[in-house]
């Protein structure tokens, strides 16, 4: 970031190369347009989502605080130690997990891949509810280690058992559904046998929430979405010549699997993080990378970023809806992803059909 | 692969026998040992005696139903991986398991209902209702309904469904605490007369699959494919629905949700047969009722007297076989 940028646009073919020291980057046009109506979407959500509580504050003085002009004490306690890390955690979870379903549903060329089907987010599950169900006075601070650890434990069996010399998609998928499978029956021992208390907080664990996320949770988060998020955006050009098929794409000069192997790693990694962070917030990873699909087309240059914009905007409004809809209970926002975002997905698909 | 006629029913009879063993092994494990002779005895000739009661109430509907469930849930899943020529496709993307769950978790927060035989008959309809729902969404307006757009109208509308679900488990700990074990798919207390009540639905539903065996094998090399082959694509995939509706929602009425067996079994038997419908479902059938059999001697065995959820076994116990098949043989 921070480096001397250049713009090239060609007016005639509706797309600009975007240059920063070596490394450039071509935009759609329309795609940018997009992205930048998302990202103000997305900033507007924050906006609303700090704002909004049994201490309200208008948006204004929202932004003002925000940026340490306020002069309200009580309000910048409020605003930035309670609800702006937490809105900013939704933020990076989004996109995190749509980054990751992005990559995974190009890579294995199937519009049902999302991370849950690797098995990474029944490990950091199981680690978790094993965690809340068996030790009932943890402290919320071990969670996140110990869901990393678990999304981890299963990456480094997937990549153990199911790498060979061809790294076949297919067998990574059905490895990893193995995998979850025993992850996810795990899960379902400790919810069935555990004390019911505990397994009703395991539970809001599992639907995945941002409550009380704080930022320690983000600051131990971010190094990982930096980390992952820019070779994401940089193979996502690879990604287009892979689903050309692996000859054609060594034809062009991929390196088949390497280029895999790093996409995979990102894509696990992303969503391992974003479920230690808040647990596993379904939908969106499956989901958002359909719905920017709809919005700019196949091409990963665009799709992966407008797909994470997407999935922040979801977990976001999800949050401000779960908030406001039953101030007393908080729905989790993995409820709210769901109920609102699968009846507008499935009006999505009702309305191209024919496409 | 085996790759002969002979082969293949050679094969078809050996896991038939291995299911006929299972079923024995089923009926004999327990608090008291039963033999074969006994189980003969209890039914030819019943007299009243405390392992009569025992045969004939417990061990063998337990051991029928269990053999039950597994065919149909692999059976079901084998179609739906054809229908939507997607490998990652199981009974649960038609939405049953999820309408099933979100039925029974309705009648147990709102009316606070307790009684197995309930549970079946809402978890059916519940089941019935979903995957309408979906393939209705996945098949309106114009053009054929593609494979794709039915695989993630599924998952939506599951994904919606379970939603609901779990929001009502979250605030009612009571409704958590009669529930979960049911929704974690286990075959204790079932009797003879809630199998009675599902064998139709499920003689129809495999009926029905065995017949469309061949033209799901002709709709796996596409629409036009198969519409160039004589076939009326349409008719086919509303009828393989309707029998993954049938065995799905038996399935789940009888054990609740169990997972990973229609999911997987067909992946493993389509690494011995190949890929003719005609083949891999009754090898489905056969195999499934294995699966879901072996994990339920397991669960029952494995903590005693605690009973393990059948759905943990059967993942516990079929996950690291599937993982070794799907590393030895899976190619690109």
């Amino acid at each position: 970031m921070g480096r001397p940028m250049s713009v090239v646009s060609r007016l005639t073919t509706g797309e600009a190369t975007l240059r920063a020291g070596p490394v450039s980057l071509r935009l759609d046009r329309r795609a940018t347009l997009i992205f930048i109506v998302l990202c103000l979407v997305v900033f507007a959500g924050v906006v609303l989502n700090v704002g909004y509580g049994p201490y309200p504050v208008p948006p204004p003085a929202v932004v003002r605080t925000v940026l340490g002009l306020g002069d309200d004490a009580g309000q910048a306690f409020v605003i930035n130690t309670l609800r702006l890390p937490r809105a900013l955690v939704a933020v990076a979870v989004g996109a995190a997990l749509a980054v990751s379903g992005a990559i995974l549903q190009g890579l294995t060329r199937n519009g049902l891949a999302a991370p849950d089907i690797v098995g990474v987010n029944a490990g950091a599950s199981l680690a978790a509810v094993s965690l809340i169900v068996a030790v009932p006075s943890v402290s919320a601070a071990y969670l996140q280690p110990a869901a990393l650890g678990g999304a981890f434990i299963v990456a480094a069996l997937l990549y153990v058992l199911a790498w060979r010399r061809d790294s076949s998609p297919v067998r990574l998928v059905l490895v990893g559904i193995g995998l979850g499978a025993i992850a996810g029956a795990g899960t379902t021992f400790m919810i069935t046998f555990g004390e019911v208390q505990q397994v009703s907080l395991a539970l809001i664990w599992l639907t995945g929430s941002v409550y009380g996320r704080g930022w320690d949770e983000l600051y131990s988060f971010l190094p990982w979405l930096l980390l992952f998020l820019p070779p994401a955006l940089f193979l996502a050009r690879r990604l287009n010549a892979l689903n050309l098929g692996d000859d054609v794409a060594h034809v062009i000069g991929v390196p088949v699997r390497r280029t895999r192997a790093l996409l995979l790693l990102t894509s696990v990694a992303l969503a391992g993080t974003a479920v230690a962070t808040a647990g596993t917030i379904g939908f969106v990873a499956l989901m958002a990378p359909h719905i920017a699909r709809r919005m700019v087309g196949t091409s990963h240059g665009s799709l992966i970023p407008v797909a994470a914009v997407t999935g922040a905007a979801i977990v976001v409004g999800a949050d401000l809806v779960g908030r406001a809809v039953l101030p007393q209970v908080e729905i989790p926002a993995g409820i709210v992803t769901a109920i609102l975002g699968a009846p507008f997905f499935i009006y999505l698909l009702y309305r191209s059909r024919n496409t | 692969m085996l790759r002969s006629r002979y082969a293949l029913l050679l094969g078809l009879a050996v896991c038939t026998a291995v299911l006929a063993v299972g079923l024995v092994v089923s009926i004999h494990f327990g608090a008291s040992r039963i033999g074969v002779m006994d189980v003969l005895r209890a039914f030819a000739d019943h007299d009243g005696s405390r392992d009569d009661l025992i045969v004939r109430t417990i061990r063998v509907p337990r051991a029928l139903g269990a053999a039950l469930v597994g065919a149909c849930l692999a059976v079901a899943g084998a179609i739906m991986q054809g229908l939507t020529r997607n490998p990652l496709a199981d009974p649960g993307i038609l939405g049953i398991n999820a309408g099933a769950a979100f039925a029974v978790v309705t009648a147990v927060f709102v009316f606070g209902t307790t009684s197995l035989s309930t549970y079946a008959l809402v978890a059916f309809v519940g089941a019935a209702v979903a995957a309408t729902l979906v393939y209705g969404i996945g098949s309106v307006g114009r053009g054929e309904m593609g494979p794709m757009r039915l695989a993630i109208v599924g998952a939506a509308v599951a994904a919606l469904l379970s939603s609901f679900t779990t929001a009502m488990l979250i605030l009612s700990e009571q409704t958590l605490d009669t529930i979960r074990f049911w929704l974690a798919g286990s075959l204790l207390g079932r009797d003879l007369a809630l199998l009675q009540q599902i064998s139709p639905y499920v003689c129809a539903g495999l009926l029905l699959a065995l017949a469309l065996s061949r033209r799901i094998t002709a709709l796996m090399l596409g629409d036009d494919v198969a519409t160039g082959l004589g076939q009326r694509t349409r008719l086919t995939k509303s009828l393989a629905a309707l029998s993954v509706v049938l065995l799905a929602g038996s399935a789940v009425a009888v054990a609740g949700p169990v997972g990973f067996i229609g999911l997987v079994v067909p992946h493993a038997v389509r690494f011995v047969v190949g890929l003719d419908y005609r083949w891999i479902l009754p090898y489905s059938a056969v195999v499934g009722g294995i699966v879901l059999l072996g994990a339920d001697i397991v669960s029952r065995v494995a903590l005693r007297p605690q009973e393990i959820p059948v759905g943990v076994t059967t993942a516990l116990v079929g996950a690291p076989f599937f993982i070794y098949l799907a590393r030895s043989r899976a190619r690109q």
